[in-house]
C-alpha cells in the first residue's frame, strides 16, 4: 500500500493519501514523477491529505513540494512529524 | 482519443452540448416574473440573480457581458429576457440576437408582472417547442470549448484530480480544442511557472499585468494577511498549508505540454483555439459562471474535499482523487481517479477516463451536478453600485 506521495525527489514533505496513519508506523512513499518508492518512519498521527516531513527542518528553512518553494518553517519540524499550518507559513502577503 | 460526438450546431456555427431555453432576468426586480414564466412553461429554465440596478462603468459592462454571454452560449437554444424597463432589456436582446439565436425581451414597466408573464410565457412556449425539434448532429472535438476550475481543493487535488485534468487538457489541446483556466489569486507562488508557459512575450506581459493587478487589490484590502481566505478553511482541513502549495496544485490543471495562447478579461470570448487564461475570481460559482458567459460548453471541476457546484447551462464534470470524499460524497463525483494515489492507474489512464466521461457528457449524459439540480449562477461584481 502507498501511504504517502511526493511529486519530486527534492521535496521535503509528502502527502498522506490513506486514512488512519498512526505514530510508529513505517510509511511507503511514492515519488509520482519517477514512479519510485521510499520508506520513512512516522512519529505522529497524520490525517489523510496532510503532510509528513521527509527530513528535519529548522525555523526559517524553505519547505519544498513539487520541487518548488511552498513556504517557510516557523516551528522546528522533525522527520516523520505532521507538517502543516502550525509549523509552516506562506512567504507571501 | 475519440474525436467525434453529437452536439447542437447553432446559427452562428458554434456547437453546444445542451439545448436549454432560458428565461433571463436583466435585474433582481425581474426574477419573480422569470421564475413565473419558467413555472408556466415546463422545461424552460429561469436564471435568477441579485444584481443589475445602478451599476456603472466597468462593473456594468461586465454585468451586460455576462448576461449577453450566457444567452449567447451554444448550450442555449433560445432566450426570453425580462427587465424592469425596456432599454437595458433591449441592449441584451440585440446582442444575443446578433448570434442568430431566437430571443425576445419584455420590459415590466407600464405592463406589470401579470401581463409581462403572460406575453413572455407565450414566447417561451414557442421557443421550447422549437428547441424540441432541434437535433444533435455529428461534430468534431476541435469544435468543443472546455473550461476548468477546481474547488474545495486539498492535497489530493494537486497529485490526483488536477493533473488528471492536465493530462486531458494536453490531449484536447493537441486535438485543436478551445480551453481556459483562470483563478488569478490562486496562482500566487506559481505565477512564474504560468509565465514560462506563455506562448510569447506579449501573452506573458498580458498575464503578468493581470496577475500584478490582483496582487495590488489584495494589498489594498487585506487586513493582516490572506490566510483566513487563502487557503480556505476547507483547504486547510484537507491538508493544504500555504497559498503557494495551493497554487502549485492548481497549476497542474494546465498539464505539461499546452502553452498559454492568450489572456481573457472576465466573460470575454476567445478568438481562436488553444489554451486561454481568464482573469477571474477563484470563487467556484463566479468563475464557472464567467466560463459559461465566455462561451464554454463543458467544464472540468476537480475537487479534493468535495465541492458540489453546478451551473444552469454548463455541465460541470467533477473529478476526485480523495478516497474518503469518493466514499462519503459519491453522488457528486463523476470521475473517480483515487486509483492514481495507489498506483492502480497511470496519469494517462486517468486523463483518458476523464475524456471518456467528457464524451458521454457532451453526447447528453447528465452530470452529477445536473442530476442533483445544482444551478449556481453568480455574477462577479467589481465595486459598489451607484
Amino acid at each position: 500500500m502507498i501511504h504517502c506521495v511526493l511529486h519530486d525527489p527534492s521535496d521535503s514533505v509528502a502527502v498522506v493519501v490513506v486514512e488512519g496513519v498512526k505514530a510508529g508506523a513505517t510509511l511507503t512513499g511514492l515519488i509520482l514523477d519517477e514512479n519510485k518508492t521510499i520508506t520513512l518512519p512516522c512519529v505522529q498521527d497524520i490525517p489523510l491529505g496532510h503532510k509528513v516531513a521527509l527530513k528535519d527542518m529548522a525555523v526559517g528553512d524553505t519547505v519544498i513540494k513539487y520541487g518548488v518553494d511552498i513556504g517557510k518553517v516557523v516551528q522546528p519540524i522533525a522527520k516523520g512529524q505532521h507538517a502543516h499550518v502550525h509549523n509552516i507559513k506562506t512567504k507571501r502577503w | 482519443m475519440q474525436t467525434r460526438f453529437r452536439g447542437y450546431r447553432r446559427e452562428n456555427g458554434r456547437v453546444g452540448v445542451r439545448n436549454h431555453v432560458i428565461i433571463l432576468p436583466v435585474d433582481d426586480l425581474s426574477n419573480a416574473a422569470c421564475e413565473a414564466v419558467a413555472n408556466n412553461i415546463k422545461g424552460t429554465l429561469a436564471i435568477p440573480h441579485p444584481y443589475g440596478r445602478l451599476q456603472f462603468g466597468a462593473d456594468l459592462d461586465l454585468h451586460f457581458r455576462t448576461l449577453i454571454g450566457t444567452g449567447s452560449n451554444p448550450n442555449v437554444a433560445a432566450v426570453v429576457v425580462i427587465g424592469i424597463e425596456e432599454q437595458w432589456t433591449k441592449k441584451i436582446v440585440d446582442a444575443i440576437a446578433a448570434t442568430g439565436k431566437p430571443v425576445t425581451g419584455f420590459g415590466i414597466e407600464l405592463h406589470g408582472d401579470h401581463d409581462t408573464i403572460m406575453r413572455a410565457s407565450k414566447a417561451a412556449k414557442e421557443y421550447l417547442q422549437g428547441a424540441s425539434e432541434q437535433h444533435r448532429v455529428e461534430c468534431d472535438v476541435k469544435e468543443l470549448w472546455i473550461s476548468c476550475k477546481c474547488g474545495e481543493s486539498d492535497t489530493t487535488s494537486g497529485c490526483g484530480s488536477n493533473p488528471t485534468v492536465g493530462d486531458a487538457f494536453d490531449k484536447l489541446y493537441a486535438a485543436g480544442a478551445t480551453l481556459v483556466f483562470g483563478e488569478t489569486t490562486e496562482l500566487t507562488g506559481g505565477e512564474s511557472i504560468v509565465a514560462a508557459r506563455c506562448r510569447n512575450d506579449e501573452v506573458r506581459a498580458d498575464f503578468m499585468r493581470v496577475f500584478d493587478r490582483y496582487q495590488e487589490v489584495i494589498n489594498r484590502h487585506k487586513t493582516s494577511d490572506l490566510s483566513d481566505s487563502q487557503p480556505t478553511k476547507g483547504n486547510i482541513a484537507g491538508g493544504l498549508t500555504t497559498i503557494e502549495e495551493k497554487a502549485l496544485g492548481n497549476i497542474q490543471k494546465i498539464g505539461k505540454k499546452c502553452m498559454v495562447d492568450g489572456v481573457l478579461d472576465k466573460a470575454e470570448v476567445p478568438t481562436h483555439p488553444g489554451l486561454w487564461f481568464m482573469d477571474s475570481s477563484s470563487a467556484a460559482a463566479e468563475m464557472v459562471t464567467l466560463c459559461a458567459a465566455s462561451g464554454y460548453v463543458v467544464h472540468f471541476f476537480p475537487t479534493g474535499q468535495g465541492n458540489v457546484i453546478g451551473n444552469p447551462i454548463l455541465p460541470v464534470i467533477k473529478i476526485c482523487a480523495n478516497p474518503r470524499t469518493v466514499r462519503t460524497m459519491s453522488e457528486h463525483v463523476d470521475v473517480d481517479t483515487s486509483g492514481l494515489l495507489q498506483r492502480e492507474i497511470t496519469m494517462s489512464e486517468a486523463g483518458d477516463k476523464l475524456l471518456a466521461m467528457m464524451f458521454r457528457t457532451v453526447n447528453g449524459r447528465l452530470t452529477a451536478a445536473e442530476a442533483l439540480g445544482h444551478r449556481e449562477f453568480v455574477l462577479t461584481r467589481l465595486y459598489e453600485s451607484a
